[in-house]
């Protein structure tokens, strides 16, 4: 592991039962560098996730997360991560203002009430963090887990599908919010999402992942030449339909 | 933890129904029970020696029922909103939520109960005070007991999902009959009286009973009540803290919820 890596992960494994919902995973990530995880359905992106977040321990296999060994020592290391996904909610009876101010509690982050303010400024969140969570729009609501996923301004940010719901405006300015933010904190990204316009603008790297195995890696122009397509899109549908091999 | 008392006390201090409701079940039971006890003090001079054994019994049940409420239920809330991913994504422990759980079910308890023992000294002028110091022996033995269990509801579902939620409620009123609330266990049947020699609650009703009706305080009883809840809180976190970890194992942190 390099000095600069935030993720390094070695055959990493998950197993229910019979069902390998991931098998023999590796890969690292540097400090301030963009990961992409694609694949369909099933294919074990949310899995490789869950265990990033240490919502999942694995069967087999090790994750250093900034250097520390984080199967070992995951309360070390939480205070520096944080996620967004639209499929895990923040309490609906809470006001934004009052979910943040929790989440600032939890991990650990000074000057509460200047943290919100800022990121209320950078998210255009204003108006809402009088508001009750359960009482946004979907689009309003990924804003707002956005803003909990970046209150103790993470060195590692795990994202899933981080503009679902958004309009295109709006999921365009916030691709350039996070490039800003990735790029002036440093901090690394994994990011799964199924907008492909979003990974090849996102992504430095690529993880492509098929019925839980890897199936390719590379930089998205690099995976596009390789498989001679125009589109990561076209690359995506021909992995999912089996068409492509390595 | 301190974060997720805030937590719930915004959940609280967010829906004023709630806060009534905290008071409003308790307040109704000593109704009903401070009724009952004037139709039996007039009719019976067993109950006339002391009047308020009904009234006081029936309170101090209340604070096992809300302790154990203020464990579980407040739990389903994580479950109810899908927030378990974000909690444990975050530093927080597991018994870290269950420290916090415990801090806001003493909160509601004493909100719920304190009502309920201002209403029984308005209506029927009984001062549950009037115990004295043995009132909060009482009161931190039925609560931990009412911890205890609150925690292994909230384990099972954690397991089950919230298919056993109803748990919650089940859960107290099955060892309700064997608890001696209202009687000495001495009128149950030889096995249940076994049963409830294994609850702390029977220890403290009887010693409720002996500081009525005769005026003494029983420490034999107590302490076996406080030795009986060591075990079974103890027991009940490592119940908790053992599911979290097997719902950590299998996914289910990511996945529970309505």
């Amino acid at each position: 592991m390099s000095a600069a890596s935030a993720v390094t992960v070695t055959d990493l494994c998950k197993r229910y039962g019979a069902v390998t919902a991931l098998a023999s995973l590796s890969f690292s990530l540097e400090s301030g560098q963009v990961l992409g995880l694609l694949g369909g359905n099933g294919a074990g992106k949310t899995t490789t996730l869950a265990m990033l977040m240490g919502l999942l321990l694995p069967s087999a296999g090790s994750i250093q997360v900034l250097g520390e060994d984080f199967l070992r020592h995951r309360y070390r290391v939480l205070a520096r991560i944080n996620f967004s996904s639209p499929y895990v909610d923040l309490p609906h009876r809470l006001t934004v203002y009052e979910n943040l101010r929790v989440y600032a509690g939890l991990y650990g982050v000074r000057r509460i009430g200047a943290r919100i303010r800022e990121l209320a400024a950078d998210l255009d969140l204003g108006e809402l963090l009088k508001r009750p969570y359960g009482r946004l729009s979907a689009g309003q609501k990924t804003r707002a887990s956005l803003a909990k996923a970046l209150i103790n301004r993470p060195s590692l940010l795990l994202l899933d599908e981080p503009t679902a719901s958004l309009d295109p405006d709006t999921a365009d300015r916030l691709r350039t919010y996070l490039r800003d933010y990735q790029k002036t904190s440093g901090a690394a990204v994994v990011l799964a999402s199924h907008n492909m316009l979003e990974v090849e603008r996102l992504c430095d790297d690529i993880i492509m992942l098929r019925q839980g195995r890897l199936f390719d890696r590379g930089a998205p122009q690099m995976l596009i030449a390789k498989y001679g397509r125009e589109t990561l899109e076209e690359v995506f549908l021909d992995m999912a339909r089996g068409r492509s091999q390595i | 933890m301190g974060a997720m008392i805030e937590r719930y006390v915004y959940l609280l201090k967010g829906s004023w129904p709630r806060i009534i409701e905290l008071a409003y079940w308790p307040t109704m039971q000593i109704i009903l029970w401070g009724f009952l006890s004037e139709y039996l003090v007039t009719h019976s001079s067993y109950l006339a020696q002391a009047s308020g054994v009904l009234l006081a019994a029936a309170l101090l049940w209340d604070v096992m029922f809300r302790g154990q409420l203020g464990v579980s239920v407040v739990f389903f809330e994580e479950l109810y909103s899908r927030n378990l991913g974000h909690l444990f994504a975050s530093p927080l422990r597991a018994y870290e939520l269950a420290c916090a759980l415990f801090v806001i079910s003493l909160l509601r308890t004493l909100i719920g109960s304190g009502m309920a023992a201002l209403f029984a000294f308005w209506f029927y002028h009984f001062p549950i005070w009037s115990m004295g110091w043995v009132l909060w022996v009482f009161f931190m033995n039925l609560i931990v007991m009412g911890w205890a269990i609150g925690l292994v509801v909230a384990g099972l579902v954690l397991r089950y999902g919230l298919g056993a939620e109803n748990l919650a409620w089940a859960a107290i009123f099955a060892i309700a009959p064997v608890s001696g609330i209202y009687y000495p266990i001495s009128v149950l049947p030889p096995a249940l009286q076994i049963v409830a020699h294994a609850l702390p609650a029977a220890y403290v009703f009887t010693a409720m009973r002996a500081l009525l009706f005769h005026h003494v305080i029983l420490y034999r009883p107590l302490w076996k009540a406080c030795a009986l809840n060591v075990l079974y809180l103890a027991l009940g976190l490592t119940i908790f803290l053992r599911t979290f970890h097997k719902a950590r194992m299998h996914g289910r942190l990511l996945n529970l919820g309505e």
